[in-house]
């Protein structure tokens, strides 16, 4: 019985390593036809000529993460707050699965919504065309919204009671006490919902790919399209073939997505080692 | 003591649960193996029996479909799967054998040459540039086209229209609608970086028609309330006017196989070019004839 459960945690280890061997192997060959130096700083992407410079997809990948994390955080944190302390116990109770459903709602859905709803008002009030990072971000904000909300309601609701009533028995009003004490102290907690936020927008393809126009080029403004590293792969993965340097170079891409969501979940281990020693 | 063995017990029953899903994943892909080349030796009429699959364009598609159910219908032996993922996947797809068909709304490039691919052409596909309907030009000339589409043209004023920002809307290079507009429209030069790609037939209809200002192209199947089809140099898209040469905006369907199709393969590329199919089906899913420009 033992060697079974043995048995199914080595063949999953073993799926997940070899997925990355390959995607490391085939991600590395591309060097073998465009510099890294090329790759990773020139920002003309022109693959059918041979030109491969992926700098602005890691540029925006990073610029629409922090913009959507930079739109949803706080409105996550401050829903987090009322509902773990402020709002009635009945409001709790439709608010907290009403957030939940948010998270099953399909990611072309969002993207659709996107581009019928949002890209035209964008380009109505701004008279630019209304694709790019703008619509993007708040796209992904919204996607991440439950996400970061659940987590941190749940880091705020655990805090001991003790804190609480300390603060208030020492004269502190209910904002100074939610403001100075409990949100300091739940703050392991909502670092993981952030991160666990950002590790989802990194990811997202099909809701972006409606949006944010896709033209492999640096954005000069919140409303110029260009191209993230997953909407880049979607985007090119059905015209390549597999050996070329283009071929290799997406699976570079995907490599690096790889690199960022472990490096985002060692992070959360990190978060939450230092939250048990406290 | 009763909690952890039913727990226990559940993720056995999970792991048996996956293990079976794994083992059937195997099994079916097994047997696909076996039954792919052509559907192995197809003895005479109806004793048709294997599996055929064709994977490409997504403007192609809809026909494909619909005569596979017909086809389905009077082979219930023969299963046929029809999947999208546009005519550069189609042809990849069919070069490395992952497909027995690859559909393509262009002629296969170039790098295809030595892998021995046999094209059969099945439909005449009529496509056309699409604008948002606040767009008040109703013509474009080949050079004013190009020009927009290459981004030297970028407001719309430029052509004849109101002071307004063009805007490109495209599909990925691996679509065979945009590969067809290069060919005809732009003798080969590249579209803009600068413009809106869309992933499907579908959403590019959706983006020129909730865009300001936007032009696209789709084949006319597509067309629909809210996005207006040009005129290509003066000419309106019509069946007369394809047939007499005077629209030149229209794309061979291709189905490709690689070698000489066999058994069920060929069997349903008959169909598909049977006089019963053409002359019923093809119109009516608004494609054209393949002899339409033979007569």
């Amino acid at each position: 019985m033992r060697w079974l459960f043995a048995g199914s945690a080595v063949l999953v280890s073993a799926v997940i390593f070899s997925i990355m061997l390959f995607v490391g192997i085939q991600g590395m060959q591309t060097f073998q036809g465009v510099s890294p130096l090329t790759f990773f700083f020139s920002t003309d992407w022109a693959p059918a000529d041979g030109r491969f410079g992926a700098f602005p997809f890691l540029f925006s990948t990073f610029a629409l993460t922090l913009l959507a994390i930079a739109l949803s955080v706080p409105v996550a944190v401050s829903g987090a707050v009322f509902m773990a302390k402020i709002a009635p116990k009945w409001m709790r109770e439709i608010l907290r699965p009403a957030t939940d459903l948010f998270v099953g709602i399909p990611s072309v859905v969002y993207g659709l919504i996107g581009l019928t709803v949002l890209v035209p008002y964008l380009a109505k009030l701004t008279g630019e065309t209304g694709y790019g990072l703008l619509p993007a971000a708040v796209i992904l904000a919204i996607m991440i919204l439950p996400t970061i909300l659940s987590i941190s309601e749940d880091a705020i609701r655990s805090l001991p009671r003790s804190l609480e009533e300390a603060s208030l028995a020492l004269g502190a009003t209910r904002w100074q006490t939610i403001w100075r004490v409990l949100l300091p102290a739940a703050r392991p907690g909502i670092l993981t919902g952030v991160i666990l936020g950002m590790g989802r927008a990194i990811g997202e393809t099909m809701a972006v790919f409606m949006v944010i126009g896709n033209a492999p080029q640096m954005p000069k403004s919140l409303l110029d399209s260009t191209t993230v590293l997953t909407t880049a792969i979607v985007k090119d993965m059905p015209n390549t073939f597999y050996g070329t340097t283009w071929n290799h170079a997406l699976y570079l891409m995907a490599l690096l997505l790889l690199l960022i969501s472990m490096f985002l979940i060692l992070v959360i281990r990190v978060v939450a080692r230092r939250r048990e020693l406290k | 003591m009763f909690h952890p063995m039913s727990k226990k017990a559940f993720s056995l029953a999970m792991v048996a649960t996956l293990s079976l899903g794994v083992l059937a994943g195997c099994g079916s892909a097994g047997t696909q193996k076996e039954t792919q080349p052509g559907g192995g030796a197809a003895p005479a009429n109806d004793q048709l029996s294997g599996t055929v699959t064709a994977s490409g364009s997504t403007a192609l598609q809809p026909l494909v479909q619909q005569a596979a159910k017909e086809f389905m219908e009077k082979h219930p032996n023969v299963q046929i799967q029809v999947s999208g993922g546009g005519s550069g996947t189609g042809l990849k797809n069919v070069a490395e054998g992952t497909s027995d068909i690859g559909n393509s709304d262009v002629k296969a490039g170039d790098e295809f040459k030595d892998k021995n691919l046999k094209e059969h052409i099945v439909a005449i596909a009529p496509f056309a540039l699409i604008v948002n309907k606040d767009v008040n030009v109703d013509n474009l000339t080949k050079q004013q086209a190009a020009d927009i589409l290459t981004g030297k043209i970028t407001n719309w004023k430029e052509v004849g229209g109101k002071d307004q920002k063009i805007v490109v809307v495209t599909r990925p290079d691996s679509s065979g609608s945009r590969k067809l507009v290069k060919q005809i429209v732009l003798d080969g030069k590249d579209i803009t970086k600068d413009a809106v790609v869309q992933e499907s037939s579908g959403a590019m209809v959706t983006a020129v028609s909730t865009t300001a200002g936007a032009i696209g192209y789709v084949d006319t199947a597509y067309v629909k309330d809210g996005v207006k089809a040009l005129k290509f140099d003066g000419v309106e898209y019509s069946k007369e006017n394809i047939k007499n040469g005077k629209y030149k905006l229209y794309g061979e369907e291709r189905m490709y196989t690689k070698g000489e199709p066999k058994g069920a393969v060929k069997a349903f590329l008959d169909y598909i070019l049977s006089d019963e199919f053409q002359n019923k089906r093809v119109e009516e899913l608004k494609f054209l004839p393949a002899s339409l420009l033979k007569q």
